[in-house]
């Protein structure tokens, strides 16, 4: 997949939960992400730069996000400032309504990605599954979108298969199955749905096994993108032998 | 002076620049600080800045780098 003339790979990874950086090491190793994501918080007295350091001795391509902002004006100065720690215009928007449901504000989220779009970032908001509201994000210039499955970290997949499935068919950018995704079938599921992507962070980072679970996520996203490319049967209201009913014994 | 750094009461003597102010925070700020970005009142810093900002009474100082996310 593509987004914004870069070429990545269909898996995208969370950092947050994972224990320690020779787990970020090796879960990256085993995931092969096309990207991963890290959050911008204040300096605390131990430690600062070492996450970002590991990150570029892996060469891996990092994408800030906005997490955690509760209005527009918040995730423009996070987003500015993960331009300046990290030296990408890329952003990953979050604007989220509340901190117990973390569902997107998109009020909020269309304010702040039209600021952010004028001010030269290519963008890609963490938005619900609705077509329209993904439309209107796509005009205000955003580069993709990244609807959500279910709620961040709670692992029930894709509540609505059909809304993910329209907000595909309403855009031509990227779309990026962010949060909800809990075990490997799922995030097949979202590229056989369509989606040019999956963002995984908790049920990687949060599994018994994070470098088996980044492993097993990768071939999940392969299949089902290959699946999507090879075009799957339509289903049938009835039974239809793939064996032969002529020339059976004794008939 | 009183300052807000990172959300919590600061003293710092007037006229202090801003690169001082975050060699106290930081173990490497030179010379390349890959990593953190500074906002003096929701206003980003840029690097080249630090050494001739002077920061002001009541200024608010937010200092951040990269940490794990989602």
């Amino acid at each position: 997949m593509h987004v914004a003339g870069q070429e990545l790979a269909p898996l995208w990874l969370g950092t947050g939960g994972l224990t320690s950086l020779e787990t970020v090491r090796r879960v990256v190793a085993a995931g092969a992400p096309g990207l991963v994501t890290v959050s911008l918080r204040r300096v605390s007295d131990t430690g600062e730069g070492s996450l970002l350091a590991t990150l570029d001795q892996l060469g891996v391509r990092v994408l800030p996000n906005t997490a955690g902002c509760l209005s527009a004006r918040e995730a423009v100065l996070t987003a500015e400032l993960a331009r300046e720690a990290l030296g990408t215009d890329w952003v990953k928007l979050e604007v989220i309504g509340d901190e117990h449901s973390l569902l997107p504000d998109v009020v909020e989220l269309l304010e702040a990605a039209e600021t952010l779009v004028d001010r030269g970032f290519t963008v890609l908001p963490y938005t619900t599954g609705d077509p329209v509201v993904a439309r209107r994000l796509v005009d205000a210039g955003c580069a993709a979108v990244m609807p959500l499955g279910s709620p961040i970290g709670s692992g029930r997949g894709i509540a609505d298969p059909h809304g993910i499935e329209a907000v595909r068919a309403a855009v031509d950018v990227p779309v990026v199955l962010d949060a909800g995704i809990g075990t490997p079938s799922e995030a097949t599921q979202a590229m056989e749905l369509g989606c040019d992507a999956v963002l995984v962070a908790t049920a990687v980072t949060r599994a018994e096994d994070p470098v088996t679970m980044a492993r097993a996520m990768s071939l999940a996203v392969e299949a089902g993108a290959l699946a999507r490319t090879a075009g799957r049967i339509p289903r049938r209201e009835t039974a239809r032998a793939s064996s032969p009913m002529r020339g059976r014994v004794g008939r | 002076m009183h300052l807000h750094v990172n959300g919590r009461p600061h003293e710092l003597p007037d006229g202090t620049v801003l690169t001082t102010l975050l060699t106290t925070l930081l173990t490497t700020v030179a010379p390349e600080p890959r990593g953190v970005a500074v906002a003096v009142n929701d206003r980003v810093v840029r690097a080249a800045e630090w050494p001739v900002t002077r920061l002001h009474e009541g200024d608010r100082v937010e200092v951040v780098t990269a940490h794990q996310g989602g």
